[in-house]
C-alpha cells in the first residue's frame, strides 16, 4: 500500500469562518494539523503611520476602526495615552460614562464574538439571538455620539458631550401599524439612560436564553471542551491577555489589577476558567456579560444622581462651546487654533493600557512636542493570540481550526491595523 | 501602586546598577534604557529574578527617531509642493551602504509582571550598523515572534536568533519598510487592473502628494507660560 504523504491546505483569507481576511497555511496530515502558519496583513491599514501626519484628535476616528466590533474601548486607550502625555485631569462624570460605554461595548463585543462563534461550530440560533441584543446597544451609541459604530466620542478631556436627555424614537411608517410602533418605543420614551437602565434590566434573562441554548448542550460541549487547551505558564508565554489568559485560570484583569478611571470604585467579579480549553473561555465570556450588566447598572445609579461636566475646562485642548464663541473673540481663536493646528504634546513617551473586551489593548505614543504624534504603537491584544493560533490547534482536527479560530475572538482590524 | 513602582526601581538599580540608564516615560512609569550588548543578559534577569519576575512580554515595536523634534517646515519652502511629515514629494532612496545615526532605531520592549503587578519599558538602541540588528528575545518570551517580523517588516531591524524572520504585515514582495520616517505615506507602488494585458499591473504611484493635513506646530504663544495660566477674560 502506498504510504500516505502530509499534504498543505490553503484556508482563506475568503473563508466565512476565518473572521475576515485571515489566510491559514495548513500542512495536514490526512485530516490532522501538522502545522498552521497564519498569513496575515490583508487589512494592514497603517494606521499608526497615518496617525503620524495627523494632529492628535483627527486620529481618534482611526482608532474605532481598529478593533470595528469594539470602538469605544480603542479610543479610550489613545484617548488616556494622550491624557497621560498631557497631565490632564478628566471629570468624574466623563469618567463613569466612559466606564459605562466600555461596559456596553464589551456587551457587543462578546454578543458578536458569541453569534459568530457559535454560527461556526453550528449553532445558528445564537447569531439571531445575539444580534436581537446587539441592535439596542447600537442604538445607544447612536444617540450618544451620532454614529452607530464609528463613534469618536471620547475625547482627550473628557467625553464629547453629555448623555442625552431624549432617546431617539421609532416613527410611523406604513409597514408598522400603531400598536408595533408602540412596543417598539415602549422603552423609548424616556432618556438614554432609562433606555440603558430598561436594557440593563432584561439583558440577564437573554443572558440565561443563551446559556439554555449552548452551556449543557452536547454538540457545543463535544465540540469546544478540551479543544485548544493553553496552561497558565504558557498563557504568559505566549503573551494573551484578557478572556484568553482567564480561561486558563490566571486571574488577570486590569480593570481591578491596574485600576483605571473609575473602576476601582464599582463591585464586580472576575471570572476565571480551570482547564484553559475553548468551553472555559465561553464561561467566561458569558460571566463577563454579567458582570458588565452589573457595572453598567451601578454607572446608571452614579450618573442619574451626579450631574456635572463631562470635559475639562482647559480651551487649549478641548473647544469652547458654541454660544460661547458668538461673542467672545478668545473663545473663537481658541476654537479656530484647535481645529486647524490641533494642540501640542509634551515631548515624552507613554504607554497606557485598557482592559479591552479581548484583552489589553495598549498605546504606545511617542510625542516630540509637537501638534502630532511622532510614533503611535498599538497593541492589539488578538495579535498576540493569533501568532499562537500555530501552536494551539498542531494535533487537532481540520474542523477544530474554526473553533480556534472562534474562541481567539479575532478581528483583523486591530491584527492588521 | 506608588510603593510598588518604588521597590520595582530599588530593584532595579540594585540588579543593575548604571547599566540600565532612565528613558523617558510619562508619570507613573518607568523606563529604561539599555545597552545592545547587555540585551539579552538584563532580558534574562528580569524574567527571572525573584524580585523582578516579568513573565510577559507584552509588546515590543521599532521606532525610527530620524526626525525627532526637527522641524521640517520652513516658511520660504511652503508651496504648492506641500511643508508635512505628510507630503514629502521627492522620493528618497536609500543608500544601501550608508550607516545611520547611532540614535536612529531603537526598539521599544513592554514588560508586565503579572506576580508582582508592574511593568517596564525597556528601550534599545541599533547602533549605527547597517542593516540595524538587535539579538532576539523569542528565546525569553515567545511572544517576541510576531512582534519582531512586525518590527524586522516596518522598519527593517534585523533579530539574531529570531527562527522565522519573514515579512508579517506587508503585501507579498513588497520592498521597503514602510514605517520608516523617510518611507513617503502614499507609498512608492500603486496597484492597478490593465484591461489591455487583462491583470492587475503594479507601477508607480500617480498621486500627487497634497497638503491637506496641519503643518507640524511646536510651540506659539498659547502655551508661553505667562498667557497659558492667565484667567480667561483677562
Amino acid at each position: 500500500m502506498r504510504e500516505i504523504q502530509s499534504y498543505t491546505m490553503n484556508f482563506g483569507p475568503q473563508h466565512p469562518a476565518a473572521h475576515g481576511v485571515l489566510r491559514l497555511v495548513l500542512e495536514m496530515d490526512g485530516e490532522v494539523i501538522q502545522s498552521a502558519d497564519p498569513h496575515i496583513g490583508l487589512l494592514h491599514r497603517a494606521t499608526e503611520k497615518l496617525a503620524e501626519t495627523k494632529p492628535f484628535n483627527q486620529s481618534i476616528g482611526y482608532m474605532d476602526r481598529l478593533d470595528y466590533v469594539s470602538m469605544m474601548c480603542n479610543e479610550h486607550g489613545y484617548v488616556l495615552a494622550i491624557e497621560k502625555l498631557l497631565g490632564v485631569q478628566v471629570p468624574v462624570r466623563a469618567q463613569y460614562i466612559r466606564v459605562l460605554f466600555d461596559e456596553i461595548t464589551r456587551i457587543l463585543n462578546h454578543l458578536m464574538w458569541l453569534g459568530a462563534h457559535g454560527l461556526d461550530i453550528g449553532a445558528m440560533t445564537m447569531f439571531l439571538f445575539c444580534f436581537r441584543e446587539r441592535e439596542d446597544l447600537m442604538d445607544c451609541y447612536e444617540a450618544v455620539s451620532g454614529t452607530r459604530m464609528h463613534a469618536t466620542y471620547y475625547r482627550p478631556g473628557g467625553v464629547y458631550r453629555d448623555l442625552p436627555e431624549e432617546m431617539p424614537q421609532y416613527s410611523a411608517s406604513e409597514f408598522r401599524n400603531a400598536d408595533e410602533l408602540d412596543a417598539l418605543n415602549a422603552a423609548r420614551n424616556g432618556s438614554l439612560l432609562d433606555f440603558i437602565e430598561d436594557f440593563a434590566n432584561r439583558f440577564p434573562a437573554c443572558i440565561d436564553e443563551y446559556e439554555t441554548l449552548l452551556t449543557d448542550n452536547r454538540i457545543w460541549k463535544q465540540r469546544t471542551v478540551n479543544i485548544g487547551v493553553v496552561s497558565p505558564d504558557r498563557a504568559m508565554q505566549l503573551g494573551f491577555t484578557g478572556p484568553m489568559l482567564r480561561g486558563s485560570g490566571v486571574e488577570w484583569d486590569l480593570r481591578k489589577k491596574q485600576p483605571y478611571e473609575v473602576y476601582a470604585e464599582l463591585d464586580f467579579d472576575i471570572p476565571v476558567g480551570v482547564n484553559g480549553d475553548c468551553y472555559d473561555r465561553y464561561l467566561v465570556r458569558i460571566e463577563e456579560l454579567r458582570q458588565s450588566t452589573r457595572i453598567i447598572q451601578q454607572c446608571i445609579d452614579w450618573l442619574r444622581a451626579n450631574p456635572g461636566p463631562v470635559m475639562a475646562d482647559d480651551h487649549k485642548l478641548v473647544p469652547p462651546d458654541r454660544a460661547e464663541m458668538k461673542d467672545d473673540m478668545e473663545a473663537l481663536i481658541h476654537h479656530f487654533k484647535l481645529f486647524t493646528e490641533g494642540y501640542t504634546v509634551p515631548a515624552g513617551e507613554a504607554y497606557a493600557a485598557v482592559e479591552h473586551p479581548k484583552g489589553e489593548f495598549g498605546v504606545y505614543l511617542v510625542s516630540d512636542g509637537a501638534n502630532k504624534p511622532y510614533r503611535v504603537k498599538v497593541r492589539a491584544p488578538g495579535f498576540a493570540h493569533l501568532s499562537a493560533l500555530s501552536e494551539m490547534v498542531v494535533g487537532h482536527m481540520l474542523a477544530d481550526v474554526v473553533a480556534v479560530i472562534g474562541t481567539q475572538d479575532i478581528v483583523f482590524g486591530e491584527i492588521d491595523r | 501602586m506608588s510603593e510598588r513602582r518604588e521597590a520595582l526601581a530599588a530593584n532595579l538599580s540594585a540588579r543593575f546598577g548604571d547599566r540600565l540608564q532612565p528613558a523617558p516615560a510619562a508619570a507613573k512609569e518607568i523606563a529604561v534604557d539599555v545597552h545592545r550588548d547587555e540585551l539579552l543578559e538584563v532580558c534574562t534577569t528580569l524574567r527571572d529574578d525573584e524580585g523582578l519576575r516579568f513573565e510577559m512580554l507584552v509588546d515590543l515595536c521599532g521606532v525610527d527617531y530620524l526626525g525627532f523634534g526637527v522641524a521640517e517646515w520652513q516658511t520660504e519652502d511652503a508651496t504648492d509642493q506641500g511643508f508635512s511629515r505628510a507630503a514629502q514629494r521627492a522620493t528618497i532612496i536609500p543608500d544601501p551602504d550608508e550607516s545611520y545615526p547611532p540614535q536612529r532605531f531603537a526598539v521599544t520592549y513592554h514588560l508586565l509582571s503579572l506576580s508582582l503587578n508592574h511593568r517596564l519599558r525597556l528601550r534599545c538602541f541599533t547602533g549605527d550598523a547597517n542593516p540595524p540588528m538587535l539579538p532576539s528575545v523569542t528565546t525569553i518570551w515567545q511572544s517576541a515572534d510576531w512582534y519582531e517580523r512586525e518590527a524586522f517588516d516596518l522598519f527593517g531591524i534585523l533579530f539574531a536568533g529570531h527562527p522565522d524572520l519573514r515579512r508579517l504585515l506587508t503585501d507579498y514582495g513588497f520592498i521597503g519598510h514602510p514605517f520608516r520616517k523617510d518611507f513617503p505615506v502614499s507609498g512608492n507602488l500603486e496597484v492597478r487592473y490593465d484591461p489591455e494585458q487583462g491583470r492587475v499591473v503594479y507601477q508607480p504611484v500617480s498621486i500627487e502628494p497634497r497638503t491637506l493635513v496641519p503643518r507640524v506646530i511646536r510651540d506659539d504663544n498659547r502655551y508661553t507660560a505667562s498667557l497659558k495660566d492667565r484667567p480667561p477674560g483677562a
